[in-house]
């Protein structure tokens, strides 16, 4: 097929139309509003549904109703607006619960402002709302790979009835891209034989709920969710490890900053400096295990951790890393985008050279 | 011998957990025998709310779905766009529907959705142990207003049937109560025409019902249906407060 040039956040609006989402809830915010735009152009025109939402808060439980009676759905918004989603992302997560949820981040805290960051590391892999919950964090670095981790996002939403967050941000979001339209592996996805739709006198009644008063049927479920995430962990996890197989140093970044790393990566070649990129493409899980074997090769001095925050990603590099090797990081908060000269600078400090 | 009176269909053999002299068995009863005699116990899904009637999704037989705080309405969209077939409601007490979540109901009224809606006004947030409410009468006493609700601090009430009334996407808002027969069978008819409407294809259809809360309001369950009838009734009147179908017109 041949190449079109989409911007990224029309590219996520169509990846989800293609992997037959008819279903969109959400409010304006930027930089994702060509997201909400394009969907209200187009699902009209496949027969599906767009409502822009009083607010985000209205909009995620518009997803958990759509969700909870067995439709593909999905809603997306930018960082503050991701926050007034969390107490709807927990009731989903706990009802088990498929959706795609996107977010788009720019800079923060509060209101920030609306430049590209990676500040929400944390509220997406660690979940923002209450309680023992895990989401699939999917990190696409180009417009391409949106693409396609947004189809395939709603896959991995049924196969584990678990809501997925596709976490870019404002470059990816905003960006335009040569892209290859191509279908997401096939999966045997389960039927939503639990989905409240209507018992025509046919079954039991199916009951949505994330209400467990009992604390033993509470830990019950906590448990399930458990083993869940185990089976997640155990399939689902993906990295891109490119650059020097004999490094000094390893960078891991995701993302947007994993393709100025990229650009790092050459200059330091230039500097005689062998590096590694490891790129995390699922932020949870986090391909642990891969980071600690690329850590542990003998020519390893250090890995190195960019990030658009001040700091986030870093904490699972070092758990990850475990203490064989140090851990240094670099990154820019508030919306500020990292040069690959900045990159360089910091790692000629960590491991020395010219 | 013959069947004179048996349980409803669309009601779960569950023990419903509400106290004694609460209305809400009353209500759900009306709710259950509206969707048994349309005929769509099957076709329809049910949005509990927090609170009072939070399990209410253990007593009916239809599919349900518990929502968040003040979100049933919200939940109750998804439901509805993705499955226009199905008759969807939601059940919600004064502290979910008229404080967490107004903009929720608002909203759902502004764009004329096709559900209805069960609000049951019982002055006071009943599960959480008899906090103050939205719809907490001036003067009544509650956990957290224990000089009772002062005008100057709080407001007055909040009247709900009156200002969804006035949107245009409500089609049909009406207040009942279920003090006594009479009422209960208004209350009835008031939630049947709700789902008829809805089945019709009408707007957003709005049935609150004056309930009564004799534990927290610290009366006996008759005295407690005094003091909705010398209290309640007169700050929140009874009546059809929209009605915008093609018959009204």
């Amino acid at each position: 097929m041949a190449k079109e040039l989409w911007k990224g956040n029309e590219a996520v609006a169509q990846a989800a139309i293609r992997a037959g989402c008819k279903y969109f809830f959400g409010y304006p915010i930027t930089p994702q509003n060509e997201i909400p735009e394009y969907f209200s152009k187009h699902l009209p025109l496949v027969g599906g549904c767009f409502i822009q939402a009083e607010s985000e808060i209205a909009a995620i439980n518009m997803v958990y109703g759509a969700a909870g009676s067995g439709a593909r759905v999905m809603t997306s918004s930018s960082s503050p607006g991701i926050s007034l989603k969390q107490e709807g992302i927990t009731y989903i997560a706990c009802a088990e619960l498929p959706a795609v949820i996107v977010n788009m981040m720019r800079g923060g805290p509060g209101l920030g402002n609306i430049a590209p960051s990676q500040a929400d590391y944390f509220q997406a892999t660690r979940g923002g709302g209450n309680g023992d919950y895990r989401t699939v964090v999917l990190a696409p670095a180009t417009i391409q790979e949106a693409a396609d981790l947004v189809q395939e996002a709603f896959d991995i939403a049924d196969y584990y009835r678990n809501p997925v967050v596709v976490l870019a941000d404002g470059m990816i979001g905003q960006m335009m891209e040569a892209i290859e339209w191509r279908d997401p592996k096939k999966r045997e996805l389960p039927q939503k034989t639990w989905a409240a739709n209507g018992t025509f006198d046919k079954r039991e009644h199916n009951i949505i709920n994330s209400l467990f008063i009992d604390a033993g049927d509470c830990t019950v479920q906590n448990k399930k969710l458990e083993e869940k995430y185990r089976a997640i962990t155990q399939n689902e996890i993906r990295y891109d490890l490119s650059g020097d197989e004999e490094p000094e140093v390893v960078l891991v970044a995701y993302g947007t900053t994993s393709r100025i790393a990229r650009a790092a990566c050459i200059q330091l070649k230039e500097k005689g400096i062998k590096a590694s990129l490891f790129r995390p493409i699922t932020l949870w899980p986090f391909p642990e295990k891969a980071l600690h074997d690329e850590a542990q090769k003998p020519s390893v001095k250090a890995v190195v951790t960019v990030e658009m925050s001040m700091g986030q990603m870093v904490d699972d590099v070092k758990i990850a890393v475990n203490g064989i090797k140090p851990v240094e990081f670099f990154g820019t908060g508030g919306g500020t985008i990292p040069t690959p000269q900045q990159i360089v600078q910091k790692i000629v400090t960590v491991v020395g050279g010219k | 011998m013959a069947i004179v009176y048996q349980k409803s269909k669309a009601l779960t053999d569950a023990e419903l957990h509400y106290c004694p002299g609460c209305t809400h068995g009353i209500i759900h009863k009306l709710v259950a025998e509206t969707l048994e005699e349309l005929g769509i116990i099957g076709t329809t899904v049910g949005i509990a709310p927090v609170g009072c009637s939070v399990f209410a999704y253990n007593y009916f037989t239809c599919d349900m779905m518990e929502a968040a705080h003040g979100r049933a309405p919200a939940v109750a969209t998804g439901v509805k766009r993705t499955h226009p077939d199905l008759s969807v409601f939601t059940y919600q007490g004064d502290g979910d529907l008229a404080a967490i979540g107004t903009a929720e109901i608002v909203h759902a009224a502004m764009r004329g959705e096709k559900i209805t809606t069960i609000f049951v006004n019982n002055a006071i947030y009943g599960m959480t142990g008899g906090q103050m409410a939205p719809t907490t009468l001036v003067g009544q006493k509650a956990t957290t207003a224990p000089y009772g609700r002062q005008k100057e601090h709080y407001g007055s009430p909040i009247r709900m049937c009156e200002m969804l009334s006035t949107i245009d996407g409500c089609t049909y808002a009406e207040r009942v109560t279920v003090t006594d027969v009479a009422n209960v069978v208004k209350a009835k008819k008031a939630i049947k025409k709700a789902f008829t409407l809805q089945q019709q294809g009408a707007g957003f259809t709005f049935v609150e019902v004056l309930s009564t809360c004799p534990t927290n309001w610290g009366l006996s369950p008759l005295k407690a249906i005094d003091w909705l009838k010398d209290n309640m009734i007169p700050y929140y009147p009874l009546g059809v407060y929209a009605n915008r179908t093609e018959e009204a017109k």
